[in-house]
């Protein structure tokens, strides 16, 4: 069986914006937590190549910006400045992938600092902002689905596979939780937790709790797969010639399940994400200072922020192509599923 | 946090001096029919006024952040009640919100005795309820009968004890009164202000039922309230409005004898959210609007059209970082002690206290409508403040070598960045409690927890609740620190005494102690207690200066920022002078009134 066309497409896609995230730090001009308190909100910075006198230059420079006299937040080009922008120009420390200690970023501006995607009320580099807070919840997004479609791949295997009153008591348990209104069951586990909850515990409660409360519908439907799977010919054949429980399983009823198991994922990390979008934004997930795509949003919630700075919106419309990825993918799954199966069915039919 | 009279009532009552009062009452209660027609004869004596003369009619749309809970003066505690009750009721003695000084009310004089002791009030003759029933010096006994009644739960009552006693009151004849206290009070008659005279006649029924807290609810029909403030109760409509109509009996007239106030109305809708009431304002469904973020009032001043912005300057909001400093039982947890150790060092809060940029918060979260603080007292607060409390400016150095002194040093994290460790080898790091409703302390919060970072420390901000951060902060005490704010009802320093008693209900950082656990805290309690019963305004300023200053150098609140009173008006309203006092726009409510205009005509 080959690779279908979209399919491939979709995963180059989605493999070159993961790949951006992964590498937010390199990416980011700026530390996210970095505070300018002489520049809040401060609006995207244009890169020029063309200046005021219309010579073009080789290469691109921003004007700085300054404060309008007597205002708070109304700023102006300084056209007498101009500020190269260097690339791989070394900047604020990081750790790229978390790890490796690194000092380059793709590009920076000596004397000042260039805001590509404007600031927030502190003065933090927005862009730098949505990059790790990028990272933050694509990161929550797939560390939970991950979790969800294993812990569905278990429970639905094992009811499907085994039947009788396991099967009864597993897919009324899954019932309960596909019924469990899970946002109130996080403030309530919220408010049972200790007052101060530091970033990483808090990254990890969202990802825990979304990851076990969400795998009801996987399991349901890979049972589905497991319980068809066991009655067809070739596994009872092999139960016959003495296969193992394990065998079958890994052998024969797995790769069944791969094509139900590969869409959810897909369908659920943009599940995942939103989900810590939600509870960022409520201010139940990851805290100040650190940035999420959800708290970036909250923001919003204030009238103010909303009618004056429209560069606020931005963490808004990163998910677009991620989300659409995603879905694309899971689409192009689950037609190679049905290709699949038809594929098998006519291959056994063949005399 | 708004801190109210007697929000955190700490006093107890003392025996009960009521007795020659009640049989006073009494004696009155036989016979109400023989006071009304001598009452009929006196002439009506009207206050009157200075100030733009204004033209009769108009309805005003105010919002409120929320339904009041009541329209009862005695028992209200909510912002939104107090707002509505003020446009309904009237006091003895008032403070003059803009001058900040008393001014005569229903008393039109009162008199001092030498040794401080007695008060004499004149009531001003022939004034009558809103309903038209006159108004006398029963009224008056009734009303401070009910005040000090402990059953009755006034949320005020606390001021009426002076010296450990229950203020006494008698009447002299029909207009004059005689307040007696214990002890010498130095606001003197600013005493008076926010007791707002009950109506005895529809109200001597209800209390002596034992029912009082039934009287003034929302369900109440305009027929059975009456008050002696400029508007009356006309309607009520739950969940959207309250409409207040005008008081044609009030007292007050205006330099051309017209009788105020000018507005036939007043509406107050129910608007929950800070944002929808800009909304409101924007759209011109409202005609004021006051209590603004800096942010709004921004974006209100950007978009201007058909009405106009003030800024009234600094109010008396004060706010401020605390640490727990509460005294440790068998309850506190081990890790709280050992924070608790840091706390206590009072270097380690002036480190703190000199890490944080001020400047920075107020330009950032006030977008600089607002003060820096340095002390409890904000420059709005003309007549109290101490001026010579020095302002530092910001300085790492300064806190660094602080807490050098205290013992601390640093080490390289993990990351690469300087983690402060106290002299036991413990990382210091700490959470900070901050109110989730309030916009403007979650960014000074943030602001902190990145000025600390600087000196190492690790802050850790915990939005929270309103209502489960006061019961941590005043019940539990399960907390690090915390960033709140007050406001001062009045200018006058007895207005924040509960703050800074040591017994005091709201002394934040160590509440309604037995006794007090500092030198320190001793030294401000018996400075309060002398400028409470000075006798000059020049004495009582010297020793509050010195309670400013033991504070400052105490700093057991890092006083960070004081926002302005930010407010907007139709263009068209009159009158309207907006002050740093509660209630910055509505105090003057009997004098505003819509100017000729073709907008005007509809209304």
């Amino acid at each position: 069986m080959k690779l279908q066309p979209s399919l491939g497409r979709w995963l180059v896609i989605l493999g070159v914006l993961h790949g951006v995230i992964a590498c937010a730090g390199f990416f980011a001009p700026y530390d996210p937590t970095s505070q300018d308190r002489k520049n809040p909100y401060l609006p995207p910075m244009r890169v020029h190549l063309v200046d005021a006198q219309g010579h073009l230059h080789s290469r691109p420079f921003v004007h700085p910006l300054r404060l309008r006299e007597g205002t708070f937040d109304q700023y102006e080009e300084d056209i007498a400045r101009a500020d190269l922008l260097r690339f791989f120009s070394t900047g604020d420390r990081y750790r790229l992938f978390g790890f490796l200690p690194c000092r380059w970023h793709l590009f920076g501006v000596e004397n000042t600092r260039a805001y590509l995607l404007g600031s927030d009320g502190y003065g933090r580099d927005q862009l730098s902002r949505l990059l790790y807070g990028t990272q933050v919840s694509l990161l929550a997004g797939l560390i939970g689905a991950g979790l969800t479609v294993l812990i569905g791949l278990c429970i639905g295997g094992v009811a499907g596979y085994y039947g009788g009153w396991r099967d009864d008591v597993l897919m009324r348990v899954t019932e309960l939780f596909l019924a469990l209104p899970w946002l109130y069951l996080l403030f309530a586990l919220r408010a049972f937790l200790p007052l101060a909850v530091n970033p990483l515990e808090a990254f990890f409660l969202i990802v825990g709790v979304t990851g076990t409360v969400g795998w009801g519908r996987p399991a349901r439907l890979v049972r589905g797969v497991v319980l068809s799977a066991k009655e067809r010919d070739f596994v009872r054949a092999a139960r016959g010639f003495g296969a193992t429980d394990g065998y079958l399983f890994r052998r024969h009823i797995l790769p069944e399940t791969s094509s139900v198991l590969l869409t959810q994922a897909a369908i659920l990390v943009p599940q995942f994400v939103l989900a810590e979008m939600t509870l960022s934004f409520l201010g139940l997930g990851v805290p100040e200072p650190v940035p999420s795509l959800g708290n970036l949003l909250s923001n919003l919630q204030q009238y103010s922020v909303l009618a004056s700075y429209w560069w606020m919106y931005l963490p808004a419309l990163t998910m677009v192509p991620f989300f659409l990825g995603y879905l694309g993918l899971a689409s192009s799954l689950q037609e190679r599923g049905e290709a699949y199966k038809i594929e098998k069915r006519d291959l056994g039919s063949v005399p | 946090m708004r801190n109210r009279r007697g929000k955190f009532l700490y006093r107890r009552m003392l025996p009960n001096l009521l007795q020659p009062l009640v049989v006073l009452l009494m004696t009155f209660f036989g016979c109400p029919a023989a006071a009304s027609p001598q009452q009929e004869s006196t002439s009506e004596e009207l206050l009157v006024l200075p100030g733009g003369i204004g033209r009769p009619g108009g309805r005003l749309v105010v919002s409120l952040r929320a339904e009041p809970k009541t329209l009862n003066p005695v028992t209200s505690t909510d912002a939104p009640s107090r707002d509505v009750i003020g446009a309904m009721q009237a006091d003895l003695v008032h403070i003059n919100r803009a001058t900040q000084l008393t001014e005569p009310a229903i008393a039109k004089s009162w008199e001092v005795s030498a040794d401080g002791l007695r008060y004499t009030l004149r009531l001003r003759t022939g004034i009558k309820f809103s309903d038209g029933h006159p108004m006398d010096a029963d009224d008056v006994l009734f009303t401070f009968r009910v005040y000090l009644d402990e059953k009755v739960h006034a949320t005020q009552r606390d001021f009426l004890i002076v010296g450990g006693k229950p203020i006494s009151v008698r009447k002299l004849d029909g207009y004059t009164l005689v307040f007696q206290l214990a002890k010498p009070y130095g606001a003197g008659e600013r005493l008076f202000d926010g007791f707002y005279i009950l109506p005895r006649h529809r109200l001597e029924k209800l209390y002596q039922d034992g029912k009082f807290d039934q009287a003034g609810t929302l369900t109440t029909t305009a027929s059975d309230w009456a008050g002696l403030g400029p508007f009356r109760l006309k309607e009520y409509v739950a969940g959207q409005r309250l409409v207040l109509e005008r008081n044609p009996y009030y007292w007050k007239a205006d330099s051309k004898g017209n009788r105020l106030p000018y507005l036939g109305e007043i509406v107050f809708l129910f608007v929950p959210s800070a944002d929808a009431q800009v909304l409101r304002f924007q759209s011109g469904e409202t005609d004021v609007i006051s209590r603004l973020s800096a942010e709004n009032y921004a974006v209100l001043l950007r978009q201007q059209k058909g009405y106009a912005m003030a800024d009234a300057g600094s109010g008396l909001e004060y706010n401020f970082l605390f640490f727990n400093l509460n005294d440790p039982t068998e309850k506190t947890s081990l890790e709280i002690l050992g924070k608790q150790k840091w706390f206590r060092n009072v270097k380690f809060r002036q480190a703190v206290s000199a890490a944080v940029d001020r400047e920075a918060i107020v330009r950032l979260v006030y977008q600089g409508r607002g003060a820096p603080l340095w002390g409890p007292v904000t420059p709005g607060n003309r007549r109290w403040v101490n001026a010579s409390i020095a302002h530092p400016a910001r300085s790492m150095d300064k806190a660094r070598s602080l807490l050098k002194e205290a013992g601390f040093s640093w080490s390289n994290g993990p990351s690469g960045d300087s983690a402060l460790i106290d002299p036991d080898g413990k990382a210091v790091d700490f959470s900070l409690l901050t109110s989730s409703s309030n916009a403007d302390r979650a960014k000074m919060a943030t602001l902190i927890q990145d000025d600390l970072k600087q000196l190492g420390m690790h802050a850790q901000v915990v939005p929270m609740e309103f209502r489960s951060l006061l019961d941590r902060v005043l019940q539990t005490k399960e907390y690090d620190a915390c960033l709140l704010g007050l406001v001062s009802f009045d200018a006058d320093p007895t207005a924040d005494t509960n703050v800074w008693l040591s017994s005091g209900g709201t002394h934040l950082w160590n509440p309604s102690q037995a006794h007090p656990a500092t030198p320190w805290e001793a030294e401000i309690d018996s400075l309060m207690e002398r400028q409470l019963a000075a006798p000059s305004y020049e004495e009582r300023k010297k020793l509050y200066d010195r309670v400013q200053e033991i504070l400052t150098e105490e700093q057991p609140m890092i006083f960070l920022a004081s926002p302005d009173i930010l407010v907007g008006t139709k263009n068209l309203i009159g009158n309207f002078h907006p002050t740093a006092l509660e209630p910055y726009v509505l105090w003057n409510v009997e004098q505003l009134f819509f100017r000729n205009g073709p907008e005007n005509d509809r209304r």
